[in-house]
């Protein structure tokens, strides 16, 4: 939700995976992986928007399940949104 | 309990192999995400933050021994060894695989249950009054209307694509522990001067980001005519309902807009209309359901135990959960035992697969093999034995569940919020965890009284806020957490919206907020028998305001 509020800097793709559902990040190579930071990250805008292209391939592919772009720090690699960090940590509790 | 007829098995088991091939389609790229969605949904399959997530039906909140066992096993194989029940006396699974669901769906059927229907815009799972058959204050067991309706909305043809979800609640007492007045058609099963048996209609009622109160269109519905007259209901509902905002979709919003005398009227004339001879609920079919739900046998035992007297006498513990959890049973020498999933700082609404088998265990022991989950998110043993009351205490105890605290202030019903729920804007449970901590002295707890916390995520309101005595709402602002005060909400017979108070509140300071809110009403209250729900309607929010801005 606050990621659409934030200016999207720096952006990774994030999706689930169908089998097991959970939260994946898409790696350079074109491989989703768990860590998030290990997700490809490029600037906003036109990267951005071919990054998730490349995402929605692989949803068509049915690899994963309804890709979307997040805003991630590029320093920490940490998602920027409370409701992303959770996704890439698992619950708080 | 209601047991499956034929019929009920092929349905369910017609139904788990056509999901069964749906799954395996999905997995091998036969379907897309688009057209999968509305068939997972319909099977209670959602996809969250972190997994999918399985929502399984127990109808009206009544479990046997082996259903909960089965429900710890799944747990145990499939998920994190827990479960969490929810406010709509459901279970759900957190952690599931896609691939796995099948199976635990065929593992279900197994114990006659499934997950039908607990998603998706239809009649959802029916619920009523989790101390059904069992409480002194009961006029009706409003389990067999339960079970009529259940079957009544399974798979019905004419309700499957209904404008927005659609929620029935039944209670035979008027107390009204089903909270039916939130729901879209809430039912009071009570007898009139003649002793016939008929329902109090309310309709429209419902909580989400348009709270409404449901407005009563019959107070004596003959029992014959329950189901023609929840369809006729229905069919307005089907026909007039939006669907071209789902926010205002529900039928309360319908009810809202027309206003009671222009539904009533087109209620009553769709159930003019009805072919008379099928719809009339016949007497031999009541019958043989409500035989399902004959009163287990009860030995004639004296009001009083003085077994339970002498161990109270010597064991302060259980005294404490005798005086708080134990409830007036119909029968004499029976209690009404309801079980905490609130322990202090836990996770409220989660047992693990280990409780679950203990629970089991002690209901076939000593409940007569039954067991009810709450609205509450609790779990309650109906017929206890007040003689056995020490002996299944301890055995509470041993599996962490002797918490005694029902309906105190650290019995907080709490929605999975953003540490699970993708529609979550903030999270519920630590929220609750805190609160529960601040509060864990059990003397302070006693003192404070009955106090009803209720916390939701967001505005969808499955932590049910809006009748909270305290009512908690999160809210995402700017990216941060923050939480919104209401009070004086109840979900009873007296049943009221509650009021925001004002300005929302960090999620670190929002536990200093409640202890303001509670040591104010200890300060202002007439004595210790006036509850905070009832000091609230006596001063207003002007007390609780002043006391929480008064720095601002
Ligand atoms: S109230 Fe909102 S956050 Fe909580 S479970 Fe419901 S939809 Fe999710």
């Amino acid at each position: 939700m606050a990621a659409r509020k934030i200016k999207f800097d720096w952006v990774a793709a994030t999706a689930n995976d169908l089998k097991g559902g959970e939260a994946v990040f898409r790696r350079a190579d074109g491989s989703w992986t768990r860590a998030v930071a290990e997700a490809e990250l490029v600037p906003g805008g036109e990267a951005g928007a071919a990054l998730l292209a490349r995402a929605q391939a692989d949803h068509a592919a049915n690899r994963v399940v309804e890709p979307v772009l997040i805003a991630v720090d590029p320093t920490t690699r940490r998602p920027l949104s409370l409701r992303e960090r959770i996704r890439a940590d698992g619950p708080t509790v | 309990m209601y047991r499956y007829d034929q019929f009920d098995r092929s349905f369910v088991a017609a139904r788990v192999a056509e999901f069964r091939d749906q799954v395996q389609r999905r997995l091998s790229g036969e379907l897309t995400e688009d057209q999968f969605k509305p068939l997972r949904l319909m099977n209670g399959v959602y996809l969250q933050l972190h997994a999918y997530m399985l929502r399984i039906a127990i109808p009206y909140g009544v479990l046997s021994g082996r259903q909960l066992r089965k429900l710890a096993h799944i747990g145990r194989v499939y998920d994190r060894s827990s479960g969490h029940f929810t406010t709509r006396q459901n279970l759900q699974f957190n952690w599931v695989r896609l691939a796995d669901i099948p199976d635990i769906l065929s593992e279900l059927a197994e114990v006659e249950m499934h997950a039908i229907q607990t998603s998706g815009n239809c009649i959802r799972n029916v619920t009523a009054d989790h101390f059904a058959g069992a409480a002194a204050d009961e006029t009706v067991d409003p389990r067999p209307y339960a079970e009529l309706l259940r079957q009544w909305s399974s798979l019905h043809p004419e309700f499957t694509f209904l404008p927005r979800k659609f929620k029935l609640a039944v209670t035979g007492a008027a107390v009204d522990r089903a909270a039916i007045q939130v729901h879209d058609i809430g039912l009071e099963v009570k007898r009139n001067e003649r002793g016939e048996i008929g329902f109090a209609v309310y309709v429209g009622g419902g909580q989400g980001r348009t709270p409404m109160i449901a407005k009563k269109l019959r107070d004596f519905l003959p029992e014959r005519d329950l189901l023609a007259y929840c369809e006729a209901i229905l069919r307005v509902y089907n026909l007039e309902g939006r669907r071209d905002n789902k926010y205002k979709a529900r039928i309360k919003i319908l009810v809202h807009e027309k206003g009671l005398e222009e539904i009533a009227a087109s209620v009553e004339a769709e159930f003019a209309a009805r072919p008379v001879a099928t719809a009339n609920l016949g007497e031999a079919e009541i019958a043989r359901i409500a035989a399902y739900f004959a009163p287990p046998k009860f030995a004639s035992l004296p009001a009083r135990s003085s077994v339970l007297d002498a161990a109270q006498a010597k064991d302060s513990a259980l005294q404490r959960f005798v005086a708080r959890n134990v409830s007036a049973h119909k029968a004499p020498g029976y209690g009404v035992v309801t079980v905490s999933l609130k322990p202090i700082g836990g996770i409220p609404g989660d047992a693990t697969s280990d409780q679950m088998d203990a629970l089991a265990d002690i209901a076939e022991r000593w409940s007569f093999d039954e067991l009810r989950v709450s609205h509450a998110q609790n779990i309650v043993l109906p017929h206890v034995r007040l003689d056995d009351l020490p002996q299944v205490h301890a055995a509470l105890a041993a599996a962490g569940l002797a918490t005694p605290n029902d309906g105190l202030v650290t019995d907080i019903i709490a929605c999975p919020g953003l540490d699970y729920c993708a529609l979550a804007n903030a999270r519920s449970i630590p929220v609750a965890q805190e609160i529960s901590q601040r509060f864990a002295d059990l003397d302070r707890q006693n003192a404070i009284g009955e106090l009803k916390l209720k916390i939701s995520g967001c505005i969808n309101a499955c932590g049910h806020h809006h009748v909270g005595h305290i009512g908690i709402l999160g809210v995402d602002r700017q990216g941060e957490e923050f939480y919104q005060i209401t009070l004086g909400g109840a979900e009873g017979a007296d049943c009221a919206i509650g009021e925001l108070v004002g300005p929302g509140f960090a999620a670190d300071k929002i536990t200093d907020a409640v202890e303001t809110l509670v040591e104010t009403y200890l300060k202002l209250r007439r004595d210790p028998g006036e509850r905070f729900l009832d000091a609230y309607r006596r001063v207003g929010l002007g007390p609780f305001q002043e006391a929480l801005y008064a720095d601002a």
